[in-house]
């Protein structure tokens, strides 16, 4: 990368020079991360990729976005699609091209080509071009420029050495202008575009590529060149979607964010005393895990729960049970979360994962988490997204949406449904993301199946090394006191270990109860708790 | 494809036609200088039956470029007779701008297609 830069005495000015190149930003999501900021401001950056691949698109978010959120015009020259087609195609996509045109902050001209009436006789230049890009930029006062597809020029014109000069002096005129303009180009077989014009665009060149694996089409991006700057060397995943195009910075984000000293209270008071005595930290990523049955959407819901109790907003996205299932069960141990709904406090989204591929899955989360701005995220489980798409794909989008959430400074908590076999291998890939895993599990002993959790890991923060009894009771989640035996003690064990307790006698001796007494949810334990 | 770009031969009810043609040109550039020159000349020698020549300055006029769907200059577009038919360049080669409008030269200097 580093072959280009002068020697010796001029190496220690290169950072400096990376930070001062002057860069405008998309706008477009993701884009600006793995730029570091954007395209080069007042350069033509070249876009290729083959047909169908979101080129045209992510010219015109482009335009939009300069025009919405940087204040910068644009010009938008197209040679493929007419003006009436390219409004029509991104008006689902909310951009109103119409009204920005209207608003005379945006030039649209489309330049039709029929190669077969023209003849050539002479010299000739592409003066035609330059005159009425000219005055679009004059008439808007743009600063940004997107020319799609230039290359369709070599259809009309014989004559490929004058067209290829004049394509040169086309750049270095846009250079001239000072636009930051997007050039986008059609892959050709074994060059980046079908005509080599990458030669002439050598600031910047991003390549969008467009592949099916495993029945999942994924748009991928990459910066294959970015001349003067650093920018991120991978390939990085984007969505089309409602808002526009989305890229997702695989590794870029994680490390980076700020970490928050914060705790947040897991609404269980026996649980936060076992996470160090005061809960979670905010920010922090929580994974639930366990096998079915064992009370991890509970623990969920009760962690929701206690955000809207401080009057945070709380997402929950469920993948199994619809929004009227959860309320109900929950009231069931005794939290109301219909109040919370209702207060705006509290979202369900309740989707089946198979019936959007993951990429889908994670573009719309992010757009939910954005538009809600919640202070906690529950996916529950997180474990269905597998159905959803292939194992490594999984862990790349995990890693993905722990990143993100971290970045927002969003707690997420994920349950995940353990069948020790195909899980382990993702559940292995998300532990090195997860701050605090929490294992539940059910115990079996004297002939009864009691709940059990204990802290499998918990970052920055000492916690309990213990496995204790949870219950489900009408007041919620209720982690029972601890007695030590040879194992730890549950169910009617534990309750006669208490009893024993209370009498005075805390000899292992009563251990075996007579007639134990039947465990079930909503049985309070007088002073059970204590 | 338009229908009218067919290469049906013009009929030689429209020959006799006023051959309507209009130069795009860029302000006074060299091109466009030697554009007109060898437009005037060719007019003069070859369309006999008339025709009639608009320049338009794109320089002065960037909106007009639209019209025509003029990227390069000069360029030379034949109105009529229909079909509409261009050529670019400063019209040097007066064999490529004939056969470019669909004339051919006739010494007597009437028109037949090309």
């Amino acid at each position: 990368m580093n072959t280009e830069a002068p020697h010796s005495e001029k190496r220690p000015a290169l950072p400096a020079e990376f930070g001062s190149l002057p860069k405008a930003p998309t706008g477009i999501d993701g884009l600006d991360e793995v730029t570091e900021g954007g395209l080069p401001r007042g350069r033509p950056t070249l876009i290729c990729g083959p047909a169908g691949c979101g080129k045209t698109l992510l010219g015109l978010e482009f335009l939009v976005r300069g025009i919405t959120e940087h204040g910068e015009n644009g010009v938008f020259v197209a040679f493929e699609e007419t003006r009436e087609d390219l409004i029509a195609n991104v008006e689902s996509l909310g951009f109103d091209l119409a009204q920005l045109e209207a608003d005379g902050q945006l030039a649209i001209d489309h330049v039709s080509i029929e190669p077969t009436e023209i003849e050539q006789s002479g010299e000739w230049d592409l003066e035609g071009l330059f005159i009425r890009l000219g005055a679009s930029i004059d008439a808007v006062g743009a600063d940004r420029v997107v020319i799609d597809t230039i290359e369709n020029l070599f259809g009309a014109f014989p004559d490929k050495a004058t067209l290829r000069a004049e394509l040169r002096r086309l750049f270095r005129w846009l250079k001239d202008r000072g636009v930051t303009a997007i050039i986008t180009g059609e892959r050709g077989d074994g060059s980046l575009t079908r005509h080599g014009i990458e030669e002439y665009v050598s600031d910047c060149v991003i390549v969008l590529d467009h592949r099916v694996s495993e029945e999942t089409s994924t748009r991928r991006l990459r910066i294959l060149k970015y001349r003067g700057s650093l920018h991120g060397t991978n390939e990085y995943p984007f969505l089309i979607h409602r808002g526009g195009i989305t890229v997702v910075p695989i590794t870029s984000l994680g490390i980076e964010h700020d970490v928050s000293g914060e705790r947040l209270s897991m609404g269980v008071a026996r649980l936060d005393e076992m996470l160090g005595g005061r809960g979670v930290l905010r920010g922090s990523s929580i994974l639930v895990s366990g096998t079915a049955g064992t009370g991890k959407s509970t623990i969920a819901a009760q962690f929701c729960d206690a955000a809207c109790r401080r009057g945070e907003r709380a997402l929950y996205f469920a993948f199994e049970e619809s929004e009227a299932q959860i309320v109900r069960n929950m009231a069931s141990v005794g939290m109301d979360l219909g109040q919370w709904v209702e207060q705006g406090l509290l979202k369900f989204t309740c989707v089946r994962p198979s019936l959007a591929g993951l990429e889908a899955h994670l573009s719309s989360m992010q757009a939910l988490v954005a538009e809600f701005n919640p202070s906690v995220v529950v996916i529950d489980p997180i474990s269905d997204l597998l159905t959803a798409g292939a194992s490594r794909d999984v862990s790349a989008m995990l890693t993905r949406q722990v990143d993100f959430l971290k970045v927002r400074g969003v707690t997420a908590l994920f349950t995940s449904l353990d069948q020790h076999l195909q899980l382990e291998e993702a559940n292995h890939q998300i532990a090195a993301l997860i701050d605090v895993w929490l294992l539940v599990a059910t115990q079996k002993a004297n002939g009864e199946r009691n709940r059990s959790l204990s802290v499998l890991k918990a970052r920055g923060m000492a916690h309990s090394n213990q496995i204790r009894e949870f219950l489900l009771t009408e007041r919620g989640i209720e982690i029972a006191g601890i007695h030590r035996f040879e194992e730890v003690l549950t169910g009617s064990a534990r309750i006669a270990q208490e009893e024993a307790h209370r009498r005075g006698n805390g000899g292992p001796a009563e251990a075996s109860p007579g007639p134990a007494p039947e465990l079930v949810a909503g049985v309070p334990r007088a002073g059970g708790a204590q | 494809m338009t229908p009218e770009s067919s290469p049906e031969p013009v009929d030689s009810a429209q020959e006799t036609e006023v051959c309507q043609l209009r130069l795009y040109v860029a302000g006074q550039s060299p091109k466009s200088l030697k554009a007109l020159v060898n437009l005037k000349r060719l007019c003069d020698e070859h369309l006999h039956t008339g025709y009639e020549i608009e320049v338009v300055d794109l320089v002065e006029n960037p909106q007009r470029a639209a019209d025509d769907e003029i990227i390069a200059l000069p360029t030379l577009v034949r109105r009529l007779p229909a079909p509409l038919r261009k050529v670019i360049g400063d019209l040097s080669d007066t064999e490529r701008v004939l056969c470019g409008l669909q004339l051919s030269p006739m010494e007597n200097g009437a028109l037949v297609d090309g």
